[in-house]
Order: structure tokens, then C-alpha cells, then sequence
């Protein structure tokens, strides 16, 4: 840790001489709080040499102030009244860097976030003001020079899910010349982009633009390519993460397998008989299978479940003989837990559908002929279980479609959210339905969102084609017919309400527009890397317009749809952000941590070794030869657990010391 | 109603507005508290909002303290378990709490005048409503009366 220079300690031992600096923020705060009372108020506390408001205190000429303030007053504590720490702790601190201060001699007071923003009356919101300002002088004067610890980073970086987002994310770094551990789920890399024929707006080939960048994410020196894994435990901090992955066994080598397939034709079963996970149930596979030709890795995977030397241990095993001397296939393979280390991590776990089972009106699993968006892009893709004809479950071809926006999505009964993409999928699918089966296409939807360079146009274009758009949301999906044009098919009745009347619409196939929503397990995912969700389960940002692709932990990026629902151009703008983000902390090679460490106070500690048990990071010892507890400042985080729970009071925590505390406790208090 | 219809008990108690001290995790809840201020929600200007690094830094002697100058009601804010950032930090907040609450029980300190909640950085409207709740039930106990009345004056004095 670098010392902190003689001359700061003493200055910081001298009398306090504080400013204190009051921002309007425009009529943020300025609006509610009598920015000037507070200002005459702060000017008559003990200590306080200047006081003073102005309209932006974060800006060039505010900051400035400040500067020039330090240098004139000989201040030695400054206190800031503006927004959330959160936000500008890091800006005010610079200043007083740039003034020859120590950066912890400062205080924000949060009168943003914590008082104008959330209160209404102008007398209420200053007095509290006036307290939290009292508070924060009462304290400051207490502050002692911190120096931010440095910690090294390590140069390679851990991409969590390989859709385009993740593919993305890895390449970019790859190219950079880092290292990457890609780790996908799947047996394959792809995510939900891998599903579709075509995508909007352009209408350009799914497969045409993912296939390369698939391949070149297979073949990269610098990507270690895990798939059919899974992160288990991730330890350390920013720069210095020790992760486990689980590789589960695909019970083929992955470095023998050439991907010939041989043994998926070899195999016992002369027919597929599972469902085909990829095409989402609507084909068949075999116990070995590549999840689609285009596949990364071009490596087979065997399914113990269905496969019947794991089910009975007495199949002939005719792929082993196809596989032949290239001996890929091995039934006795384990899993395998490897220990990587890298110094950051990016999570692009994507998203998943929403399950229309949970609006039964549409009759989805009900009626055979209703369908899911992902089902139909499949349906569409020349790759897919049809080879891209659209023939429905029950074999024939629809006459007329009726697509449903939002299910699930603007909904107060399932998902309160817009998933953004669905409007523009839908104008897709009603596309390329038309164009294969010169079908009547119906769009029922609540309101059209098509915001986005091109999209607007697209919408347009299906305009013209004879789309027929009806607005309204639909009640329900029947096969009840009421007239004989209606037998046999399925009946939308909807409110168009720009007719204002009630329409019913028989149709041959249905499909739901189903939204976007977190993945089931983001939970337990942000949990493994400490990260936290929104209030809907998508992963937090760090702040959701300056920091789209931070968390609060530092060294942890997220990018693509895990952050929220989003279409693949801004899926691909995130993951090169995280990429940037990523590759700005290893090029300068080191990172600062806040100083918030515990320390212990030898001749006070009396080797209780009540603290030991209470650091859930062993950064506590104890010293047999003293008797004493000792802290190691390098595995020590900063909670200040162990500072409260000592019962001598012979730990404390930097920035967070009793004292500090009990001045900023009874500073609030100190009311006339 | 108007004043001079009460009592003076009445009247101290119809003017009475709680002081309540908070602290909050710097992960959790201080961010819940800083999203209920960006979502502009309104609510109670009673509280005063202590950031710490972690719940587990809450010395239950910051609550006693907290109440021997003053405060009529401490309200203590940290992620849900195990959400905590630290890992664990909250569970020793929560060990703590049971303590402590038998202490200020013992002090006469009633029930609703300390309060311990989960609260993740996405539950604003739970810092508003908890807050609300608070302040409307520790208003119904009137204020805490710590402190003998000549002490009173003098702690007075030595305030700013
Ligand atoms: C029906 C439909 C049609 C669409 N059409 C278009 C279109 O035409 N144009 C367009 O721009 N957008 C379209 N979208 C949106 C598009 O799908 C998304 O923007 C894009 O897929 C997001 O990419 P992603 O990498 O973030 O997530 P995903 O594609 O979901 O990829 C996430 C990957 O992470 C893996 N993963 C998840 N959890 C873990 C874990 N814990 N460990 C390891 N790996 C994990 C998953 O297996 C998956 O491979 C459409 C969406 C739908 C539903
Ligand atoms: S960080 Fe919130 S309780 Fe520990």
C-alpha cells in the first residue's frame, strides 16, 4: 500500500476547516430545499470556515470552486450536499486529490435521492437537510487520510453464456489479444439467435451472420471453449477471481469427436424418437445427436437418459464401432471440475420465453395449432423440423394466421413489462408466413412499438403487403364455431377498438408473441457472482443510463438480455461494451479498492477470537506467540462485521470508525 | 381539531413528529433508498439515513446510542438473506438484533421503536412503505422518554 505523505496526516490533524458546498441541481434539489438557509445554516457550525451554493456543483466551474477554495481557505475537510455518493463521491474525491488533499477528507450529504426527490414540503425537506449537513460536519472533522489500496488484474476474462451476446463479448476480447474462457450450458453455443431463419429488420440471414462468428469462436487460440458447463463457484475480487467450472460428461472426447456424425446414423435406433430440444420438440432425435448441423463444437453429445447402455448397460454399441479408431465415445466419462482464474467476468446469460401455459385462454398446448414465436421460427427456418415449410401439427397448411402480440408482456396479470422485440418479430414472422403460404396474416396488437433505425420502415413495408393489423388484445383463442365459415378452425375474438365493435376471426394457425423474461435461474446466478436483479429479475446495472453494462461488483460486466429485454443489435452494442469495459481495467493493469478495511488495535485486542468465526473471508488470524487477533488487510472486503461484533472495541474500520458514527448518529439528532 | 381544545399532553403529541435514525447497507438498501428518490416516490420526512458498508457494521451500540440522544425509533436496512454482499454480514446483523431487542426491552424501549428489514436494491416502494409505517406507528407511541429532564436541558445546550 503506498504511503500516505507526512504532510496530509498533519494537515488533517490541524483544526478542521471545513466548506461545505450546496448544489441546486438545476431546481433538483433547489426546488424543494432552501439551498440558502442551508448554506447561512452550515456557515455558523463549528469548524466551518466557507459555505456556500451553487447551481451545478459537479460541473467544471463548481468543482473549480471547491479547488480554488482548499488553496485560499487552507480548507482540510470538505463536505458535499448534492446527489447520492453513489453518483459523484468519486468526482468530489478527485477534487481534492487535484487540490493536494486527501480524496477521504471528504463527506457527501445526499440531499437528492434522499430528501428533494422524495419529499414535498419545502420546511420538512430543509430541516432535514440542516440535520444531515450538521451530521456530516460532525463527522468530516474526525476523517483521516486513506490511501486506496492497489490490486493487480489478470489479464484473462471469463464470458458467462454463448449467445450473440457472449459471442460477442469473447471475440472482441479474443481479438485484443486476452485470454477467454467462454462457458455456454448448451452442448452448443448460439443462444436464441441460432433458432431463427431470418432477422429483423433487414430480414438478413440468422445463420449467415452468426454461422462465422460461431466458427471463429470454435477455432480462436486465445477462447477456451466450454460448453455443456457451468460456473459452480466464483471466489476473490475484481482483478483476482478464482472461478470453478463444472463440465458436465457429453460421454464423447471432445478432442477425438470429428463431428462426422457416423454414429448418430450407426446408432441402434433406426428412427429418432426424443424430442429435438433445439427445434423446441416439434422433431425428433437419437440418444447421440449435434444439436443442429451448424452446431460449435461440431461435437456430438450422448444423452444418458435415453440412451440404452445407461439405461440397461446392453446395447451393441454400433456407434462405437462407427466411431472406430477414433475411440470418441466414452460411457465411463465423469465430470470434471476445473479451476480458472481470471480478473474479470461478463455475464450474457439471455433470457427465456414466457410460457403461454399461464394464459389458458389461448389455448396454448390445448389446441394443436397454436403455436409459440420461437415454435415458428423454427417452423420458418430452412434448417428446421420442415426444412422451412410450414406445415401445422395436424399436417395441413394455413389459409389464414392470426399472430397475438404481448402474450405475456404489458400485462398485469403476468409480465408488467414492454419485451421490446416482439412487435418487430411479429411484423418478421407475418413476413415470412405470407411469403410462404401466401396465407391471410392477422396482427392483433395493443399498440404498435416500432422504435429503431430501419424498424418504423419495416412496419411499413408489411403495411403495404396486405398485413392485416387489428388493435385490440385478444380475449380468447376457440374452437368453438358459431357459424359454419368457423368449423374446424380456430376462432380469435377480439375488442378491435378502432372499430369499436367485437370481431371474431377464424383462423387456421395461431401464434403467440410470447414475451421476454428472466432466465428461471438468474437468481441463483447473480447470487454465485454477487450481483443483484431488478425488482423483475433481470441483472442490475450499475447505473441505468452512465454505467448500462456495470455492477456493483466491481469486475463484473453484463451485456445482451440478461440486462433486460432487448433485440441483437443492442445485445451486440452491450457485449462490446462489456468487452471495453473489461479491457479499460486490464490495460491499466492495476485497480484501486476503497481503503474500508478493518485493522485491529493490538494493546486494546484481548485474543477473544470472538472476530475470527465472523469473517466469512479468513482475512482474521489469530497470532499464538501475542495472543492477538490479526487482519489481513489484502483478504479483508470491508463489511465491518467483525468491527461490531468485537466485544473490547478493539477493531475498527477505515471511513466507518465508531467515532465517526456516533458523530454522524448524534449530529442528526442535534436539533434545537 | 384545534389546539386549544387539548391538553398539553394531547398537544405535544398532536405536534409530535418522530425523529428516526436509519442505517442502511451501502449494497441493498441505501441503493433502494436512492431508486425510491429516482422514481421520485414521496414519503415521511422523518428519517435520517446513516450509510454503512454492511449491516453487520451496526454496533448495537450505535442503536443505544441512537436512542440516548434522541431518537424515538431506529430502523436498520440489509439485504435479504443471503443476498448479502459480504455473504454472510446480515445473518450476524440478525443474531445481534435478537440481542438487542431483549436489551431495549429491558430498557422499556418498546417493540415497533426498532425495526430490522430486508430490503434488496430493487424494493423502493418497500423503503417507502416501511419508513411510512414506522414513522405513523412510533407517532402513535408518542416520544421516547429516555432522558431525565434537567439532563434534557443541559444535552440541549451543548448541541449546535
Ligand atoms: C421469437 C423471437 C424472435 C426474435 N427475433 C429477433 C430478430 O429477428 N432480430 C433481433 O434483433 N432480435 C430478435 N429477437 C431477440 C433476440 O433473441 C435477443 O436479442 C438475443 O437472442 C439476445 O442474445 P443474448 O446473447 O443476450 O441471449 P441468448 O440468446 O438467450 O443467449 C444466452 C446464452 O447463455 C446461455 N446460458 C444461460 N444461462 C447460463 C448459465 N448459467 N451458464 C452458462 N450459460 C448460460 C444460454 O444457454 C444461451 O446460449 C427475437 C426473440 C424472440 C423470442
Ligand atoms: S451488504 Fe447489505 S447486509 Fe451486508
Amino acid at each position: 500500500m503506498p504511503e500516505i505523505p507526512s504532510s496530509a496526516i498533519e494537515s488533517s490533524r490541524e483544526r478542521p476547516r471545513i466548506g461545505v458546498y450546496v448544489c441546486h441541481c438545476g431546481t433538483n434539489i433547489a426546488g424543494i430545499v432552501d439551498v440558502r438557509a442551508i448554506v447561512e445554516f452550515a456557515a455558523k457550525l463549528p469548524g466551518v470556515v466557507v459555505s456556500r451554493d451553487y447551481k451545478y456543483m459537479c460541473s467544471d466551474p463548481g468543482q473549480a470552486l471547491i479547488q480554488q477554495d482548499i488553496a485560499e481557505h487552507h480548507l482540510n475537510r470538505v463536505i458535499v450536499a448534492s446527489c447520492s455518493p453513489l453518483l459523484h463521491e468519486a468526482t468530489f474525491r478527485r477534487v481534492l486529490s487535484r487540490a493536494g488533499l486527501n480524496a477521504f477528507l471528504l463527506q457527501m450529504v445526499n440531499i437528492r435521492e434522499h430528501v428533494s426527490w422524495v419529499h414535498l414540503n419545502q420546511r420538512e425537506a430543509t430541516e432535514k437537510t440542516k440535520d444531515l449537513v450538521r451530521a456530516a460536519v460532525r463527522r468530516v472533522s474526525l476523517h483521516k487520510p486513506l490511501q486506496k489500496r492497489r490490486v493487480s488484474i489478470n489479464p484473462h476474462v471469463l464470458v458467462v453464456g454463448g449467445g450473440i451476446a457472449g459471442i460477442h463479448a469473447a471475440l472482441t476480447l479474443a481479438e485484443a489479444g486476452k485470454q477467454v474462457y467462454l462457458v455456454e450450458r448448451e452442448p452448443t453455443i448460439g443462444g436464441h439467435m441460432a433458432k431463427f431463419d431470418k432477422t429483423f429488420p433487414t430480414l438478413d440471414c440468422a445463420a449467415c451472420i452468426l454461422t462465422p462468428k460461431m466458427t471463429a469462436v470454435g477455432s480462436h487460440p486465445r477462447i477456451h471453449l466450454w460448453t455443456y458447463s457451468e460456473v459452480v463457484r466464483v471466489e476473490g475480487y475484481v482483478g483476482n477471481y478464482k472461478v470453478k467450472v463444472r463440465r458436465k460428461p457429453r460421454y464423447v472426447i471432445e478432442d477425438l469427436c470429428l463431428g462426422c456424425q457416423e454414429c448418430v446414423t450407426a446408432c441402434v435406433y433406426k428412427e429418432a424418437k426424443n424430442p429435438d430440444e433445439f427445434n423446441l420438440g416439434l422433431s425428433k432425435r437419437k440418444p447421440v445427436y449435434l444439436p443442429f448441423p451448424q452446431a460449435v463444437p461440431q461435437k456430438v453429445v450422448i444423452d444418458p437418459q435415453t440412451c440404452i447402455q445407461f439405461k440397461s448397460g446392453k446395447c451393441k454399441k454400433t456407434c462405437v464401432e462407427a466411431c472406430g479408431d477414433r475411440k470418441a465415445i466414452d460411457f465411463t466419462q465423469k465430470e470434471t471440475i476445473e479451476d480458472i482464474e481470471v480478473g474479470t467476468i461478463i455475464l450474457a446469460t439471455g433470457f427465456k420465453t414466457f410460457d403461454p401455459v399461464r394464459n389458458p385462454y389461448y389455448g396454448y398446448g390445448r389446441y394443436a395449432n397454436v403455436y409459440t414465436s420461437l415454435e415458428v421460427e423454427r417452423l420458418i427456418n430452412a434448417s428446421g423440423p420442415t426444412a422451412g415449410e410450414i406445415v401445422l401439427r395436424d399436417g395441413g397448411q394455413p389459409k389464414a394466421v392470426g399472430i397475438i402480440h404481448c402474450v405475456g408482456s404489458r400485462d398485469a396479470n403476468t409480465n408488467r413489462w414492454c419485451s421490446k422485440v416482439c412487435c418487430m418479430y411479429s411484423l418478421k414472422l407475418a413476413h415470412l408466413i405470407k411469403e410462404r403460404t401466401g396465407a391471410e396474416v392477422y396482427n392483433f396488437y395493443i399498440d404498435m412499438r416500432t422504435p429503431g433505425k430501419g424498424y418504423e420502415e419495416f412496419y411499413d413495408r408489411l403495411l403495404d403487403e396486405g398485413v392485416h393489423f387489428v388493435r385490440g388484445r385478444v380475449a380468447e383463442v376457440s374452437d368453438w364455431a358459431t357459424h359454419p365459415s368457423e368449423k374446424g378452425r380456430l376462432v380469435i375474438r377480439v375488442e378491435d377498438t378502432l372499430a369499436a365493435f367485437v370481431r371474431r376471426i377464424p383462423v387456421d394457425m395461431v401464434v403467440l408473441s410470447v414475451g421476454m423474461e428472466p432466465q428461471p435461474d438468474a437468481q441463483d446466478v447473480r447470487r454465485l457472482f454477487n450481483i443483484s436483479c431488478s425488482t423483475e429479475g433481470w441483472f442490475l446495472e450499475r447505473h441505468p443510463k452512465l454505467a448500462p453494462v456495470s455492477t456493483f461488483t466491481e469486475g463484473v460486466y453484463i451485456a445482451g438480455a440478461c440486462q433486460g429485454p432487448k433485440d441483437i443489435p443492442d445485445s451486440v452494442a452491450q457485449a462490446g461494451a462489456a468487452a471495453a469495459e473489461a479491457m479499460a481495467l486490464i490495460d491499466a493493469q492495476f485497480v484501486e479498492l476503497e481503503p474500508y478495511t478493518a485493522f485491529i488495535s493490538e494493546d486494546q485486542c484481548s485474543g477473544c477470537k470472538t472476530c475470527i468465526p465472523l469473517c466469512p473471508y479468513q482475512a482474521i488470524s489469530y497470532m499464538e506467540e501475542k495472543k492477538k487477533a490479526a487482519i489481513n488487510e489484502v483478504l479483508c472486503k470491508g463489511c465491518g462485521t467483525c468491527v461490531a461484533g468485537c466485544p473490547s472495541g478493539s477493531i475498527q474500520q477505515n471511513f466507518f470508525e465508531d467515532e465517526e458514527i456516533f458523530e454522524e448518529i448524534e449530529g442528526v439528532l442535534a436539533y434545537a | 381539531m384545534r389546539n386549544r381544545d387539548l391538553t398539553p399532553s394531547e398537544k405535544s403529541q398532536a405536534t409530535f413528529e418522530p425523529r428516526i435514525v436509519a442505517f442502511f447497507c451501502n449494497w441493498c438498501t441505501y441503493l433502494a433508498a436512492d431508486l425510491a428518490g429516482t422514481s421520485r416516490m414521496k414519503y415521511a420526512p422523518n428519517v435520517r439515513v446513516i450509510r454503512v458498508m454492511c449491516s453487520g457494521r451496526v454496533d448495537p451500540q450505535f442503536v443505544l446510542d441512537a436512542f440516548a440522544h434522541g431518537a424515538d425509533g431506529v430502523f436498520i436496512g440489509g439485504c435479504h438473506p443471503g443476498d448479502c454482499h459480504y455473504q454472510e454480514g446480515n445473518y450476524k446483523t440478525l443474531r445481534r438484533f435478537h440481542l438487542l431487542k431483549r436489551v431495549l426491552q429491558q430498557m422499556g424501549i418498546e417493540d415497533e421503536r426498532c425495526r430490522l428489514e430486508w430490503i434488496s436494491a430493487a424494493e423502493a416502494e418497500r423503503v417507502r412503505s416501511t419508513i411510512n409505517d414506522m414513522v405513523e406507528k412510533v407517532r402513535a407511541l408518542g416520544p421516547l422518554d429516555l432522558i431525565p429532564t434537567e439532563e434534557k436541558v443541559s444535552a440541549e445546550e451543548v448541541a449546535v
